[in-house]
């Protein structure tokens, strides 16, 4: 048995006098609880388990300099290289970016910065600024308290809005909590004197706060309490953006939904999905009252143990109202007492018919009950399900976000024009800084490597490339090479190419080595991605055979099914095989997991 | 020899390593995850006739999208003089329908030009283009560019001589590089490009664009003095004798920097037509070898005048002709807009018809290019594009006369004879939403500013009165704004420097008289002036004229005074 000593233990004399007592009388099974209890209960009592004091671990660090232009002519990208010599020449660290290629995330860990900035136009920023002016300028700014700033800006006086675009900054670095180290400096078109000023007065700063320009940084994590958010406890979320995909002229209506997960702790990996608890459309519930006539305002059970809600809001939270299914029929009809329903349920080829597209306004017309008590309804609605979207984002990328891609559902049935429960919310009724009830949905059946040896190739036309930019979008945070192929689809190239900035910077960068694209109206004969593969089939196999894992997103009853008829006879005619051995081979990949499909 | 070589401007380089303008276009048209080509590439893709440009009006909103902008491409089909036959015109108009915009702009330099083609058509396009017998080689870009030439309806023998040379010296000046019937025709690569030469530019072409035109006395349609090398035919007994030489004339400027300056060409002499090509080729080799080519905002044939000299210029191509210019001979201009209605010349019957700043579209209540398709198919003549934006059905028999006038009275076309003397002479650059260089909006802006002008001058009973208006949406002035009496370049969304004081006849330069200013205070500043111009002028006195007698603006006949003592700017 150890004897404890001082030495050897982070216990002061006289606990370890204590500890050595008692430690020698207790059984295995008495130690394993006590172990068991001590770590549990670490988070609550970290201080009592930890009584001797030991300094935190430290570490001295210069301040970076980050220099960031908004160039119109190249003027103000001079002046930041000038200035970023000149720093550099005094050993510092130095970051010099034109706005628009500076991750925004980066922001946060900025120390020094300087913004140099032309101004364009009516006061608008330069086209290399416009969307880190956005950025800063949106909700998603972070807080910048630590950071200290001096703005520069260039501009031509015989414009209204003089040097605007520096002053946004000036003004929004300030709101965000930054300290202004130098006045902002508006130049007019003779720029070098006034610019030449200023940046010899900010390395003045600088180099006068060299003497003490170290700090010390605290690495202590500190442990915080959390909830854990899920299916049955989901988060509400701020909506951060809402913006569609598609461009002008487009048939389609795809959305890009960005949503914060700040504070949450949830976390998640490319190809899990984020599951929403979508809200009822306020006016079909409204309908659904009035034909009804109940009142709203009436509390009314919701579930076996006795919570209540309003009429309204039970109807738009908690139970499902869009669709009716068989077990809903067969239920209701005991409730409408309604004698031609009752006969309908009777019918399962009947009920297969009528409940095709309706929903419960539409049983209420058709078959109206009598006298129908709204505390019943618990007993033959269903609760809204959540609705389940695979995450375009990457977390490593952004800990504080999830991103989606959602093709908005709208058709016309039964004489009304309708739309999805949860795409329709988020298209018509969810706006930014608006609330959504969310968790994050595991897929373990569709998990990529990441690694840069094993070749990647992923399949995903429309909303079904999503999961796919969440993992490229983590291979770049990760900085994983290596060869990744994506094949994607859509009705028009101008319109329809989801992410396409994205992918092409992805593509540039190397973390996307091929994309093949079909756009099916934009030529006479329709092209589809198993067409690409086709065309490709050659190269496509000998990326199989190299050991590449496939994955297939997206619409299941037609896409996946081609894809897969497509890989069938791609490796029956590159590996010279019979349709059977093609089908052993697919098998074999599926069990090596090299071919996983998220379709839907 | 005059250019530090460790000092050029990139697009020197581009140009050297360009494999005579081949670059590296052939591939970025195949790329299909962009709808553009690369930077590089769309700066030669613009010898071979086309502009890579977005969608502007859309530009902020696909951005948000993720979506790259909306591209397109502007091609520009150079047609030397303007002239066109019916079937290039239908093969035009078919083109624009097909991968167009549905619209067709007749240039400021008597080009057509198609907006709106995606980069998976151009290449059919052009070849559309081509099998038509015309090309777009050098319509744009640094080489020698569309030939004006004045589309004298008057005297038809007399036109066709003049048009004639336009054509030579077209033919004579065009890229010899085989990149353009690679690229474009499918000709068979050439393997070695070294044994490719280009004899009159060279590797590295011009240092900057450049542009001849041919006037014809009395009119100046063709804005001589703005071009790099102006011709002003000198017609003696219904007999071309020969060309006086303008050299050294431009338009573009930069906002803010006064080291750039629209300019008027300088007269340096009188040659005989025979010898007019060759005069041509000499001038285009002094500025291969003079020009700037490590700024290119000062690139252009009329700095390399400005900095050397007329009498060096003289010296220079005399010793590249073995031979001096003879001293000019005697013109005279009297206007430098076009003249509407038909008219009959040489037993021929021409057409000179108003088309809005050069727009030939279907609106909902104006459908003239259908008009115009429905004469292309029953014209014997040709089209002769003005050098003012409008067009010239030329060379109609008199049963087709009667026949054309049928067709427009069916649609309501009109000659341009029943608008106000300032819309018959004015004219709009594109800018908005195509333009890449645009400030502010010009073509789509202009028709409503003059309903407005229209107003002010009816005011003051001044409605008839021909003065000449330009719009351009930035300092380049596609639309010649510096010659005009009243002109506006923009600046910025709904701002523009308004100039005032150029001539009737294209033969003076106007001058800032407000800066950075909208609507409103255009307005303003303009009724003012034409209050003053109603009780003020003398006789017939030009409201150019006036506004520089009366010292709104200086005079200004060289452009190195353009900035000078501008007594409208405070």
């Amino acid at each position: 048995m150890l004897t404890l000593q001082v030495v050897n233990s982070p216990f002061d004399e006289k606990q370890t006098e204590i500890l050595n007592q008692i430690l020698p009388t207790l059984t295995d099974a008495q130690k394993n609880w006590l172990s068991g209890y001590l770590a549990a209960s670490q988070s609550h009592s970290s201080q009592s388990v930890t009584p001797v004091e030991q300094p935190a671990p430290t570490q001295v660090k210069t301040r970076t300099v980050t220099i960031l232009y908004g160039s119109e002519t190249g003027n103000s990208q001079e002046l930041a290289e000038q200035l970023s010599k000149q720093l550099k020449d005094m050993q510092r660290d130095v970051t010099v970016s034109a706005m628009d290629d500076f991750k925004p995330k980066k922001l946060k860990e900025a120390e020094d910065l300087f913004i140099i900035t032309a101004t364009h136009g009516e006061g608008d920023p330069p086209d290399n600024a416009i969307q880190f002016h956005e950025f800063l300028h949106s909700r998603k700014a972070p807080k910048l308290e630590d950071v200290n700033f001096s703005v520069l800006s260039l501009g031509d006086e015989s414009y209204e809005h003089f040097c605007q675009t520096g002053k946004d900054f000036d003004k929004r670095l300030e709101e965000l909590g930054a300290t202004r180290i130098h006045p902002r400096v508006d130049c007019d078109v003779d720029y070098e004197e006034p610019a030449d000023e200023w940046i010899s007065e900010v390395i003045g700063i600088l180099k006068k706060d060299a003497g003490n320009n170290t700090q010390t940084v605290d690495t202590q994590p500190t442990p915080a309490e959390q909830p854990i958010y899920s299916k049955n406890n989901p988060y509400s979320a701020e909506v951060l953006d809402n913006i569609v995909l598609s461009g002008k002229g487009s048939n389609k209506e795809t959305r890009h939904i960005e949503i914060s997960l700040e504070g949450s702790n949830l976390s998640y990996e490319p190809g899990d999905c984020l599951a929403i608890y979508p809200k009822n459309d306020p006016a079909l519930v409204q309908a659904i009252i009035e034909e009804l006539k109940w009142n709203a305002e009436q509390t009314i059970p919701i579930n076996k143990q006795g919570e209540i809600r309003s009429v309204q809001e039970a109807l738009t939270s908690i139970f499902e109202i869009t669709r009716i299914t068989k077990g809903l029929l067969e239920k209701a009809s005991t409730y409408f007492n309604h004698e031609h329903l009752q006969e309908l349920v009777k019918d399962p080829e009947k009920v297969k018919a009528y409940i095709d597209g309706r929903d419960l306004l539409d049983l209420i017309i058709d078959y109206p009950p009598k006298q129908l008590d709204p505390t019943s309804i618990m007993h033959f609605l269903r609760k809204i399900p959540a609705r389940q979207y695979s995450i375009a984002s990457s977390y490593q990328a952004n800990p504080d976000e999830v991103h989606l891609t959602l093709a908005t559902v709208r058709y016309h049935t039964h004489g009304r024009d309708r739309c999805g429960v949860c795409t329709g919310e988020i298209a018509d009724r969810i706006k930014p800084g608006d609330q959504l009830n969310v968790y994050v949905h595991k897929n373990p059946n569709f998990k990529f490597p990441m690694d840069e040896e094993t070749p990647v190739i992923m399949i995903g036309p429309g909303t079904g490339v999503a999961p796919f930019r969440g993992y490229i979008e983590e291979r770049e945070e990760l900085e994983l090479k290596g060869k990744t192929w994506l094949f994607f689809g859509d009705q028009h190239f101008r319109t329809d190419f989801l992410y396409q900035v994205d992918w092409q910077n992805w593509l540039k960068q190397g973390y996307l080595s091929k994309m093949d694209v079909a756009f099916s109206r934009d030529s006479e004969q329709k092209v589809y991605v198993q067409h690409r593969m086709q065309e490709k089939a050659k190269e496509l196999f000998e990326w199989i055979e190299a050991g590449a894992h496939l994955f297939v997103c997206g619409d299941e009853k037609r896409m996946a099914k081609d894809v897969h008829e497509a890989l069938i006879s791609i490796i029956s005619e590159q590996g010279k095989l019979s349709e059977e051995a093609a089908k052993e081979y697919i098998n074999k990949l599926k069990q090596e997991k090299r071919y996983q499909r998220d379709v839907y | 020899m005059v250019n530090d070589p460790n000092k050029l401007d990139s697009m020197e380089k581009l140009k050297e390593e360009s494999r005579f303008l081949r670059g590296t276009i052939e591939e970025g048209l195949q790329d299909p995850i962009t709808a553009s080509i690369s930077e590089d590439d769309t700066k030669l893709l613009k010898f071979h006739g086309s502009y890579q440009q977005d969608d502007r009006d859309i530009r902020d909103e696909r951005r948000k999208q993720k979506l790259e902008p909306a591209y397109q491409f502007m091609l520009r089909v150079a047609i030397p003089g303007g002239v066109a036959t019916p079937k290039q015109w239908l093969a035009t108009d078919e083109l624009a329908q097909k991968y167009g915009d549905h619209t067709i702009k007749l240039t400021t330099r008597q080009a057509f030009q198609l907006h709106g083609i995606l980069k998976w058509n151009l290449k059919d396009t052009i070849k559309t283009i081509n099998e038509a017998l015309m090309t777009t080689i050098a319509a744009c870009g640094d080489v020698n560019r569309n030939v004006m030439c004045n589309p004298n309806p008057y005297q038809s023998e007399v036109h066709q001589e003049i048009q004639d040379w336009a054509q030579k010296i077209s033919d004579h000046l065009s890229p010899k590089t085989g990149a353009y019937h690679e690229i474009w025709l499918d000709k068979e690569k050439i393997i070695d490009s070294k044994e490719e030469e280009e004899p009159i530019y060279g590797k590295t072409y011009l240092p900057r664009k450049f542009k001849i035109g041919i006037a014809a006395p009395p009119s100046n349609d063709v804005d001589v003095f703005s071009q790099d090398i102006g011709l002003i035919a000198i017609i003696e007994n219904d007999q071309v004798q020969g060309f006086n030489v303008v050299v050294g004339g431009g338009m573009g400027s930069t906002h803010g920097n006064t080291n750039t300056y629209p300019q008027l060409g300088k007269i340096a002499g009188y040659c005989a037509k025979k010898d007019v090509v060759d005069v041509a080729e000499k001038i285009v080799t002094i500025q291969r070898d003079y020009g700037n080519r490590s700024d290119r905002k000062n690139a252009r044939f009329k700095y390399t005048i400005d900095r050397y000299g007329l009498d060096w210029f003289k010296q220079e191509l005399a010793e590249r002709l073995g031979w001096e210019l003879e001293e000019a001979k005697e013109y005279h201009f009297d206007h430098n807009g076009d003249r509407y209605g038909w008219i009959k010349g040489s037993n021929r019957w021409h057409l000179t018809l108003f088309v809005e700043n050069g727009r030939v579209k279907d609106s909902d209540d104006y459908k003239l290019m259908t008009a115009l398709r429905e004469i292309a198919n029953i014209h014997t003549g040709d089209f002769r594009l003005t050098p003012n934006q409008n067009l010239v059905i030329a060379n109609a028999t008199a049963p087709k006369k009667k026949k054309i006038n049928e067709i427009l009275d069916m649609y309501g076309i009109r000659d341009g004879k029943q608008y106000s003397g300032l819309r018959r002479n004015s004219i709009a650059c594109v800018a908005m939403p195509t333009c890449g260089l645009a400030m502010a909006e010009s073509e789509r802006y202009l028709p409503s500013l003059i309903d407005k002008i229209e107003g002010l001058l009816a005011e003051e009973g001044l409605q008839d009165e021909e003065i000449v208006i330009r719009m351009s949406g930035c300092p380049n002035g596609c639309s010649r704004p510096a010659l005009a009496e009243i002109a506006f370049i923009g600046k910025a969304p709904g701002k523009y420097n308004l100039y005032l004081g150029g001539s009737f006849i294209g033969d003076r330069l106007n001058q800032l008289y407000r800066e950075n200013i909208g609507e409103e205070e255009i307005l303003a500043t303009l009724k003012e002036i034409f209050q003053d111009f109603a009780q003020n002028r003398t006789n017939k006195e030009h409201f150019g004229d006036f506004v520089v007698r009366k010292g709104y603006v200086d005079e200004v006949f060289d452009g190195q005074n353009f900035h000078r003592d501008m007594k409208g700017v405070l």
